[in-house]
């Protein structure tokens, strides 16, 4: 698959919900201990969120890396623009400031 | 494949010579970690921004030889200095 269909799928990933996050694994099932501690997050916020399970796609794997310009796995998007990885989350959960993102879209 | 903290802090240390860098390893096995780096650089970015940078500084090897860096940026200020 080409890197511009990669970007395309992931762009209507991103786009499918107002919060979506890219993680390992499912909500119910993380499959890493940052995905678990962003799922925790958006739990306690009690917004509803689509999850899009890295694990399950190679070409999205490496592609939503290249996409954010970000290294690492779970990356969470709010009304398409990205907002961070599980340490940023954590930052902006313990702030206040996610709340009142997540808020304003829901 | 593992890092050593030193090896971590040299890397962020050369692309922000001014930083103050804390690095802790969480589990002992050399590949998991959490770092504080607090540099004036930083002022005028976002968390993602700042994050990108200590990234980009860190030269593709997050995410690859080393699995997990806890990231905590900051711009020094009278309350952590």
């Amino acid at each position: 698959m080409s890197d511009v269909d990669v970007n395309q799928r992931i762009e209507r990933l991103v786009g499918q919900s107002d919060i979506v996050l890219f993680m390992k694994g499912s909500a119910l099932f993380p499959q890493c201990g940052f995905s678990s501690r962003a799922i925790a997050i958006l739990d306690h916020l009690g917004v509803s969120y689509e999850t899009v399970d890295v694990l399950q796609d190679q070409d999205v794997r490496d592609g939503i890396k290249a996409y954010s310009d970000w290294p690492t796995v779970p990356q969470l998007y709010v009304k398409g623009e990205f907002v961070g990885g599980s340490d940023i989350m954590m930052e902006m959960f313990e702030s206040g400031e996610l709340k009142q993102l997540v808020a304003a879209e829901a | 494949m593992a890092m050593a903290a030193e090896e971590i802090e040299a890397m962020i240390l050369a692309a922000f010579p001014d930083a103050v860098i804390e690095i802790r390893d969480l589990a002992g096995d050399g590949d998991h970690y959490a770092a504080r780096v607090i540099s004036p650089s930083f002022a005028g970015m976002n968390r993602v921004r700042q994050h990108q940078a200590v990234y980009a500084a860190l030269k593709g090897k997050m995410g690859t030889d080393l699995h997990a860096l806890q990231l905590e940026t900051l711009v020094p200020s009278g309350d952590h200095q």
